[in-house]
């Protein structure tokens, strides 16, 4: 299968993109690991007439400290977030969400920010963005514009994005002491998208208290169970605030089996993925207070 | 549609050709170059029997343009022996039966040579974890998994790296 013809452009600078992009509109497509682009353009599901490949641009791909937040450019690969001692040590939410994306020669060449632009409620990191409450800085012609992960996936395959800008950084806010984060996903098979998964970032209160501790702050994504990705809202009012108890987690997954809205196909009934939204979103919660009361954020 | 020439180092050797944009690498591979032991499997980055060494990574050689390696370094698993002789990969799947139809082979070699690269002394999880994009329908794995144990053993007393 081979793509419909384009004309190709590889900038090196980002100012030269954001003229590109200017110039010929919503006709050009950004190419970054390409390796969701791709295959949509082999199976002509896409067929851009301009692609910029922003892959020589150089400044695009680190991963840093940052006061209260970590920066990663958008081009960093999923194999570089998986090797990174920094997220393997202060955040283990986004340590497991790279692991399970795709394979790991898919991983070589996958963009974090690409994972995000594009959109997919299939997709892994847009679940668990949404649950550590990140940021994306856009590069516009006039400036960077920052957006709030809550405003960026406004529909299927569709971001709050306009056509000229570029997605040039994710800012994850640094977990707070007591914080814990997982993600916990069922595929049928490497390299197939989640059949549902779930994204928790949890702060607690009262770690030590011997009765147990209390759910402060949490937020919670959902993986391929609805057409936006999606925060399970419901989910974080039943355990904000409350203990942790066998009761209050139950209610909690039956609230994300409720809210999220999946469709059926082959890899499962809409009964099915709702209920693996409950039992993984109960797994997950636990596994994020293993963490926080463990010390890893 | 633009046209491009590129330059690109395959296994060792310099080429330049004129290509169309929209050339899958691993189409410029077998048709522009005869390098026909990279395989189109899947065409839908699932199967890893397209794999090659791009600069040094392990990648999906049907999910890259070719006009996006210009100027990189490609290894195909024509590459990988020297001097008449097998590289040890490909004698640990001589050796430990570790293909029969041999379709996905080229692209197994390939990931395996970059996991042992990374990794010279990987467990039998690692190896799978390692070979997880590549598809076998054959053997079901377990004679793979033990011909790239065989490698890493031998590359391992020979004291060299994949």
């Amino acid at each position: 299968m081979i793509p419909a013809p384009f004309d190709y452009h590889a900038p090196t600078t980002l100012d030269e993109a954001i003229a590109l992009l200017a110039q010929h509109g919503d006709t050009a497509k950004i190419l970054a690991g390409g390796q969701s682009l791709i295959p949509a353009m082999r199976f002509r599901l896409a067929s851009p007439e301009i692609l910029v490949d922003i892959n020589r641009i150089s400044d695009l791909s680190y991963i840093e400290e940052r006061g209260d937040h970590l920066a990663i450019g958008a081009l960093t690969r999923e194999a570089a977030l998986e090797g990174s001692p920094i997220i393997a040590k202060s955040f283990p939410l986004l340590l497991d969400t790279a692991k399970v994306i795709a394979d790991p020669l898919v991983r070589n060449k996958a963009t974090i920010g690409g994972n995000l632009a594009h959109a997919d409620p299939a997709n892994d990191h847009p679940a668990a963005m949404l649950a550590y409450n990140a940021q994306v800085i856009a590069r516009c012609p006039t400036g960077n514009r920052v957006i709030a992960i809550d405003d960026l996936f406004v529909g299927l395959f569709e971001t709050s994005l306009a056509p000229g800008e570029i997605l040039t950084e994710i800012r994850i806010p640094k977990p707070a002491a007591a914080s814990g984060g997982a993600y916990l996903k069922i595929e049928r098979k490497v390299g197939d998208y989640a059949v549902a998964a779930v994204a928790v970032q949890l702060e607690l209160a009262g770690a030590a208290d011997p009765t147990g501790p209390t759910i402060r702050h949490i937020r919670i994504g959902l993986t391929n169970v609805s057409a936006i990705p999606m925060r399970a809202k419901a989910a974080e009012a039943a355990l904000a605030g409350k203990p942790a108890t066998d009761d209050v987690l139950e209610a909690a997954g039956r609230a994300a089996a409720a809210e999220c809205n999946p469709s059926a196909d082959l890899r499962g009934q809409v009964d099915y993925k709702r209920d693996l939204v409950r039992v993984l979103t109960k797994r997950v919660v636990r596994r994020a207070i293993q963490r926080a009361q463990g010390g890893r954020p | 549609m633009s046209q491009h020439e590129i330059t690109v180092n395959v296994n060792g050797e310099k080429q330049t050709r004129k290509i169309e944009a929209r050339t899958l690498l691993v189409h410029f591979l077998r048709e522009d170059l005869g390098l026909t032991g990279t395989h189109v499997g899947c065409d839908t980055t699932s199967c890893g029997a397209c794999t090659v060494s791009l600069d040094g990574e392990a990648v999906k050689s049907c999910t890259v343009f070719a006009v996006q390696a210009d100027g990189a370094a490609i290894e195909t698993v024509e590459g990988i022996a020297s001097g008449g002789k097998l590289h040890p990969l490909q004698e640990g799947f001589w050796e430990k039966h570790g293909l029969q139809c041999g379709f996905c082979t080229p692209g197994m070699l390939m990931s395996a040579r970059s996991l042992l690269a990374k990794n010279p002394r990987p467990t039998e999880d690692e190896i799978r974890h390692g070979i997880s994009g590549n598809l076998c329908r054959c053997t079901g794995y377990n004679k793979i998994v033990e011909a790239i144990q065989y490698a890493a053993d031998k590359l391992g007393a020979d004291g060299k790296g994949a």
